[in-house]
């Protein structure tokens, strides 16, 4: 296999994008990180520049406001770099859908590569996601 | 060639990258039990370099050459301080007059390079980062400098690395004694913040200015830097190892020490919180500046 891929997907860097989430999904996240789940056992990092991210973790709904930031934050991240949708609120707006300011979900703004639902996912279920990405892009690409 | 040979591969490049790079594992694997947990695999900083390596490296718009520049600068500069520390292992009497002072100059060389790259990034977060750091290597310099007098003054008064071994090997460790014991203490607390481990850790804090220093970095640059920063923990301690405890310097001796050294930083690391950069400045000209000089005191009255 293509070194350069295997690495990728061996060390993946984490930029934790939280566009006005209610936190729940937030805490879910950083519970990766404690003894119990510990993803630094297969190389995943947060960590706190995006211009060393190869994943982009977008949390909460995605509003008027933060739309050109999510973009911006996007377009500052080093390719190739994924991203990832955690919560139902960034799939698909859930209970804000018909709310004044919000108007499109995050799919229509970045290319999402993988969808993690929940509120909130189980830590269980984000590492499944990400071992399904893993796969995926192991697989193709 | 022999000279070329031993930067490029066996003291230089190569060996302390790879050396370095497994101490930075350690560091991690450490770090993680403390935290009760399993960490990563052994093999887990060569892959974040290598996949560094095949990102995309961004040059912010308006940076000036020097982004690019001054990573070289820290690795270059800093894999010749590993040659130098690795022959007069080799060779004590190798070396040539002076390369003590070498060592120390080309020691400060990366936090430089750090300082000039956070300052061409055009970024502010960056050059608040660039700010602490200038202040921190003003703050550790002169208690640094004054613990390795006292081993100069301990050893004789010579200033080469190779005739302080061959003194140590003839009238026992620097840290047997009560000046060299004093020493070694600052120089650890020194070792800390040259290494920007978390008590000194100001100028690159993620969770406040985001990596600081090297915000804007990454792709190649970035990995040029996590490799300075690996070779840097595996230089620092084999320097405190040389100047403080080289009466016996054969392999079985030699990789205990290390280790030993390694855990100490690590675990400071681990159970103290962060100072901020004031905070670190005061405590570095009190304490270990008076410890220093006291250590000098009872170098020269021969204790």
């Amino acid at each position: 296999m293509d070194l350069r891929l295997k690495a990728l997907t061996k060390s993946i860097w984490v930029f934790h994008l939280s566009a006005a989430a209610c936190n729940n999904c937030d805490i879910e996240i950083l519970d990766l990180l404690t003894p119990r789940f510990d993803v630094e056992r297969f190389g995943i990092q947060l960590i706190g520049s995006v211009r060393h991210a190869d994943a982009l973790l977008v949390t909460g709904v995605i509003n008027r406001k933060t739309i050109p930031l999510v973009k911006k934050i996007y377009a500052q991240a080093p390719k190739p770099c994924v991203v990832i949708a955690v919560g139902q609120c960034a799939l698909s707006q859930h209970m804000f859908k018909h709310s004044y300011n919000v108007s499109e979900p995050l799919d229509k703004i970045l290319p999402v590569d993988l969808y993690i639902p929940g509120c909130p996912p189980k830590p269980e279920a984000m590492i499944a996601g990400i071992v399904k990405l893993v796969t995926k892009i192991r697989k193709g690409k | 060639m022999n000279l070329l040979l031993s930067y490029l591969i066996f003291p230089g490049f190569l060996f302390s990258a790879v050396a370095g790079l497994l101490s930075c594992w350690v560091d991690r694997k450490v770090s993680a039990r403390v935290q009760w947990r399993k960490g990563p695999p052994w093999h887990q900083n060569f892959t974040d370099i290598i996949k560094l390596l095949g990102k995309e490296t961004i040059v912010p718009e308006g940076a000036k050459a020097t982004f690019l520049l001054a990573p070289c600068l820290g690795l270059l500069s800093l894999v010749l301080v590993a040659t130098i520390l690795g022959r007069s292992i080799i060779l004590p009497a190798g070396g040539f007059s002076g390369d003590l002072i070498v060592v120390l100059y080309l020691l400060i060389i990366p936090a430089i390079s750090l300082i000039i790259g956070a300052s061409a990034s055009r970024n502010p977060l960056a050059s608040v980062g660039a700010s602490r750091e200038m202040k921190l290597v003003l703050a550790y310099e002169l208690p640094f400098i004054l613990a390795v007098i006292a081993v100069i003054i301990k050893s004789g008064g010579v200033i080469q690395l190779g005739q302080i071994l061959n003194h140590q090997s003839n009238f026992g460790s620097n840290i047997a004694s009560w000046s060299g014991a004093l020493a070694f203490i600052i120089a650890i607390l020194c070792m800390q913040a040259k290494l920007g481990f978390v008590p000194f850790d100001a100028a690159e804090a993620d969770q406040e200015i985001m990596g600081g220093v090297l915000i804007e970095y990454s792709g190649l640059p970035l990995a040029i830097f996590k490799l300075t920063k690996a070779i840097l923990l595996y230089t620092m301690p084999l320097l405190l190892i040389i100047l403080f405890m080289g009466r016996d310097l054969s392999a079985q001796l030699i990789i205990p020490k290390f280790i030993g050294l390694l855990v100490i930083v690590i675990l400071i690391k681990n159970t103290n919180p962060r100072l901020r950069i004031d905070q670190s400045v005061r405590f570095f000209w009190r304490i270990p500046t008076l410890l220093g000089i006291i250590a000098i005191g009872l170098a020269i009255s021969g204790l």
